[in-house]
């Protein structure tokens, strides 16, 4: 492999979750609990569906086989996405769908500070774009994890369970392979291991704080590197596939 | 060739007049959102950044480059998204802020990355209705995103505030 196919992988890993987990949030579109969220979780899937419309194009150039960012998103089956497993899961009640934030949220501040130094211009620029978005996605979860977890005893027992039910997809996020050693020996990606710390300190905390108990599980969900998904991602793509596949080179 | 007709300061000052879509009070030169015009005998190349990853009104204000330089006689145009330097609300002059304040919307108030706001302080802003302190945050998220929603607790009214970035 060599490291344009392996910035490529990259690219499409990125992108691939923010494209997954701005769907997600816009399937709460007109169902909010109340009328802030629902304007709230718009716009930030709209940061995100804008952070993936940046790196998919940027990976459609890097491929340079004259592919577009609506070609990627739109034309791909599941086994050829590359999103992390946490982003695909379905929204569930309000508690569930924040604390699968809440996870990626802490995750993609840590992952793009450091993308903010990496070699490549392009990737450093989007990077230093998104994270300001990103610390306003944080505070934002943050503050709602306190609410609901040391609300009322209904709202911190979805919330625990939320919690304790996506526990399993957590090792995923960290799952590091051949693409991520070649790009960070050139200074392009960023070692996992090196915000898991940061990660497991910031998660605790605010976890800890929320009087709710931090879950623990032996199942350790992994594979979104490989294109495996669990069985969320085909009905997902199917909805927001769907106009595109009908209607192919259809024009605004 | 059509782009020899006008200089590239008389572009960019026409450019220039081009409003935000969401606020058409400031114009893309008071946003910094138009950095550059490259003029070569075949094409006009306009250089934009970018305010924030998702914004919608980028699309638009790119139509609109495209139609004010095919009134002028200007066709082969291409509109490239430049992200580095990455686009700050530092770039807003003072003349942008007031015409926002005058306009209704609480201009950015700190330079960009709003520290005290996102550790949690309370950020003390002026309702730009009546200019009272006595405000207070509804949401982080407005009616656009680069906006967070205030109520004045004095006037009773709403405002948005510009977020910094």
């Amino acid at each position: 492999m060599d490291i344009q196919q392996a910035k490529f992988e990259y690219l499409l890993r990125l992108g691939d979750s923010s494209l997954i987990i701005g769907h997600r949030l816009s399937e709460w579109c007109g169902h909010g609990p109340i009328l802030e969220e629902d304007i709230a979780l718009i716009n930030i899937a709209l940061d995100f569906v804008g952070n993936a419309n940046s790196l998919l194009t940027y990976a459609a150039q890097v491929e340079g086989k004259n592919r577009t960012a609506d070609d990627l998103a739109y034309l791909r089956n599941e086994r050829d996405y590359r999103n992390l497993l946490l982003t695909e899961l379905p929204n569930g009640d309000y508690a569930y769908t924040l604390a699968r934030q809440f996870l990626y949220d802490v995750y993609t501040f840590y992952l793009y500070e450091a993308l903010k130094n990496s070699k490549d211009d392009t990737i450093a620029a989007i990077a230093v774009k998104s994270h300001k978005e990103i610390t306003y996605h944080l505070r934002h979860t943050t503050e709602w994890i306190y609410r609901l977890g040391d609300g009322t005893a209904e709202s911190h027992q979805r919330l625990q369970t939320a919690f304790n039910d996506i526990w399993m997809y957590v090792p995923d996020l960290f799952d590091m392979d051949a693409v991520d050693q070649l790009l960070i020996n050139e200074g392009i990606a960023v070692d996992l291991d090196s915000i898991k710390n940061s990660w497991n300190k910031r998660v605790n905390e605010v976890i800890l704080e929320a009087t709710l108990l931090i879950p623990t599980t032996a199942i350790k969900q992994k594979g979104s590197r490989e294109g495996k998904h669990s069985e969320h991602l085909g009905f997902l793509l199917a909805e927001m596939q769907c106009i595109a596949r009908s209607y192919p080179g259809a024009r605004w | 060739m059509n782009t020899k007709i006008h200089t590239k300061e008389e572009i960019f000052n026409i450019l220039s007049e081009i409003p935000d879509p969401e606020i058409p009070v400031i114009n893309i030169f008071d946003l910094g959102i138009l950095r550059d015009i490259i003029l070569d005998d075949m094409i006009c190349t306009v250089l934009i950044t970018p305010t924030y990853s998702g914004c919608p009104a980028m699309k638009v204000i790119e139509d609109d480059i495209k139609i004010k330089l095919n009134e002028i006689g200007i066709s082969n145009i291409k509109v490239e998204l430049v992200y580095s330097p990455a686009w700050t609300t530092d770039w807003l002059n003072d003349s942008a802020k007031e015409k926002l304040r005058i306009y209704g919307i609480a201009p950015p108030n700190h330079s960009s990355i709003d520290k005290g706001l996102l550790m949690g302080k309370v950020r003390e802003l002026n309702c730009p209705q009546c200019g009272s302190l006595n405000t207070n945050i509804i949401s982080q998220f407005g009616s656009t995103a680069c906006k967070a929603l205030y109520r004045c607790n004095n006037c009773l009214e709403p405002f948005d505030y510009f977020k910094c970035f």
